[in-house]
């Protein structure tokens, strides 16, 4: 998707030519300015349409209209209708801006308790560090899914619920960046500068490391707001997440299940092509932000 | 070739067998610590709909059975005892013992992920050298875009187009299911062809991560001085590209194949429930629907063991491929 069109608007790529490292260097570069500005206008797009579509369209995504139910895509409702005859597109805007929402929400828990877990481990050091960092392994070892999947099943479906089992199983990855960021600042000069200055751990801490690792960790932020919405529509896909009535991307796929069967294909296309589009334009905005940050480390588009 | 280290790797299995005793006791006493904070109530999962309608001295009697009212540290080391000698309890929505669920339906489960992963390995690879031949190629770009838009899309929404197309549109492939409905044996030729969607959109799922790997690692080694060596020696751009880069630069890709089982969990998770193959991952999502706590606790336990196995079979190949990995110091 967004990848295409930036592959299609660099023809001037050279295959194979021996000589032409140079040129390679500057056409790399001109695709990493002309990804960052697609991801950049996909990501704009996408957060304004879900800000103010909402209140700018006086229709009700949830009005139903059976006359008009299952019509294909055409010019009254560019993404068609679905099987009670509610638009299609408004449907994925709404469940754009629930699943975005959630996403997002899930993103920011996961990343506090991860940031905290791991500044606590890299800060103290010496057993306690090695104990937390055994749990996180501990952790590891239960796939995300399986672990949401428990968890919301023990607390019931719900928008909580989903947000407590995203952020409780995405955190782990966060916790080891900023650990070994923190382990990697601890021995520069500052810091050795700030604790014989007598300043407290807590004071070191906060003051002097957490600044050194927050790029990182809002690195990992950003890269984990597509993996918390895909997590968000996979529960609520498998009947383990947000209500069926309300409008998600999972539930929406989850509830086209069945014109699928009768072959409309459009209530089930549509809403995971709008889960495809922000992850990549996500993706590639992250992936431009780590350039920056870690200039020496390889670009590789990460999901 | 050298003969194989046996002895170290004994005792890294060893080593790691030990390590996974501590990692299953945290883990299933996190899974007991969860659902007893949780509003769940076993008896009432036990009885199911005839709760309702059951006098509430009933009810406690069977409360005062379950032994629901101690500690659930207690509960977890009974259950714990017991599952050592295979009695995982009851499954309440399958109704039957946990253990006779999870043989029956491990095979199948077991038979889906191997099928999808060794055509995720042998098309990933196919695809990766194929790209990486040709850094920047319309091949290249091409693989690479699909790639990239394939890890982003849900592999249930893969599964439910590959039903759109094949099952319906087509009409060559079957929706869902082990056997065609009304059959009465499980024959290998309608499993084979009840497997083909499934395995394949679940291979799919999986081809991304493998096919960028390879391209990065193969284009990495073809930028290395043995390759550059072995093409300066007149070597034909087939023995190049298959027998010395695809070999040095498949080397980090084989030893990361352990650690993807925990992304193969996740996607037969949700590829078995579209197509309501009888393996053990839709087991849990209907164990997950019905709160069926025994059959949840024993499959998570489960998937954890999986997950350890992974890792120590990432560690023996790197131990294996790599001689200048010491399996001792693992």
């Amino acid at each position: 998707m967004a990848d295409g069109t930036v592959e299609k608007a660099n023809p001037a790529e050279p295959a194979a030519a021996p000589t032409a490292w140079r040129s390679h260097g500057t056409a790399r570069r001109s695709t990493h300015t002309l990804r960052l500005r697609v991801s950049a206008a996909l990501v704009a797009v996408t957060v304004l349409a879900v800000l103010l579509v909402p209140p700018l369209v006086q229709l009700d995504q949830q009005a139903v209209d059976l006359a008009a139910k299952l019509e294909p895509p055409g010019w009254a409702h560019p993404f068609g209708t679905d099987d009670v005859g509610r638009d299609l597109l408004l449907r994925c805007v709404y469940g754009l801006r629930v699943s975005l929402l959630v996403g997002v929400v899930a993103a920011l828990t996961a990343t506090v308790i991860g940031t905290a877990v791991g500044a606590t481990a890299g800060a103290l050091g010496g057993w306690a560090d090695r104990a937390v960092m055994r749990l996180v392994d501990t952790l590891a070892s239960v796939p995300h899914l399986l672990l949401g999947v428990f968890i919301v099943a023990m607390f019931r479906p719900g928008v909580w619920p989903v947000v407590v089992s995203v952020g409780l199983t995405h955190w782990l990855s966060t916790a080891r960046i900023v650990r070994a960021e923190v382990l990697s600042l601890r021995s520069r000069p500052h810091i050795d500068a700030a604790v014989s200055g007598g300043a407290s751990r807590w004071r070191v801490t906060v003051r002097h490391l957490l600044p050194g690792v927050l790029p990182q960790a809002g690195l990992a932020a950003v890269l984990m707001v597509p993996h918390a919405m895909w997590h968000e529509s996979a529960l609520s896909f498998l009947g383990l997440g947000l209500p069926a009535h309300t409008a998600s991307l999972g539930t929406l796929i989850q509830s086209a299940r069945g014109s699928l069967l009768a072959g409309q294909w459009w209530p089930t296309l549509f809403p995971g092509l709008f889960l495809i589009i922000p992850t990549l334009a996500l993706a590639g905005l992250a992936g431009v932000w780590r350039e920056r940050i870690s200039p020496r480390r390889r670009s590789e588009l990460m999901l | 070739m050298t003969p194989l280290p046996w002895g170290a790797m004994a005792r890294l299995t060893a080593r790691r067998a030990l390590f996974a005793v501590p990692v299953l006791l945290v883990v299933t006493f996190g899974v007991f610590a969860v659902a007893a904070a949780s509003p769940f109530d076993p008896v009432k999962a036990y009885a199911g709909t005839a709760a309702l309608g059951a006098d509430q001295e009933t009810l406690d009697r069977l409360r005062d059975n379950l032994g629901v009212d101690r500690p659930f540290a207690v509960r977890w080391w009974d259950w714990l005892t017991s599952a050592l000698g295979g009695d995982f309890g009851r499954s309440t929505v399958m109704r039957q013992p946990v253990a006779e669920v999870i043989g029956e339906r491990l095979v199948w489960s077991a038979l889906l992920c191997a099928v999808a992963f060794a055509v995720a390995v042998l098309l990933g690879t196919v695809l990766g050298v194929l790209a990486a031949r040709r850094p920047g190629s319309l091949l290249d770009r091409t693989v690479t875009s699909l790639a990239y838009s394939l890890e982003a899309a849900p592999v249930f929404w893969i599964a439910l187009l590959a039903i759109w197309l094949f099952a319906l549109n087509l009409d060559v492939l079957p929706a869902g299911g082990l056997t065609d409905t009304g059959s009465e044996h499980v024959t290998a030729g309608q499993v084979a062809s009840h497997l083909v969607l499934p395995a394949g959109v679940l291979a799919v799922s999986q081809l991304p991560w493998f096919t960028l790997y390879v391209r990065q690692g193969v284009g990495d080694a073809l930028a290395e001085d043995p390759v550059r060596g072995a093409r300066s020696r007149g070597l034909s751009e087939r023995t190049v590209l298959l027998g010395h880069a695809l070999r040095s630069g498949l080397l980090p890709v084989l030893t990361l194949i352990g650690s993807r089982v925990p992304e193969l969990i996740t996607g037969a998770l949700l590829v078995e429930s579209v197509f309501s193959w009888p393996g053990i991952a839709a087991a849990t999502v209907e164990a997950a629907t019905a709160v069926d706590f025994p059959l949840l606790a024993a499959l998570t336990t489960l998937a954890t063991a999986a997950v350890l196995a992974g890792n120590l079979l990432a560690d023996l190949l790197y131990g294996l491929i790599d001689p200048r990995v010491k399996l001792n110091e693992m």
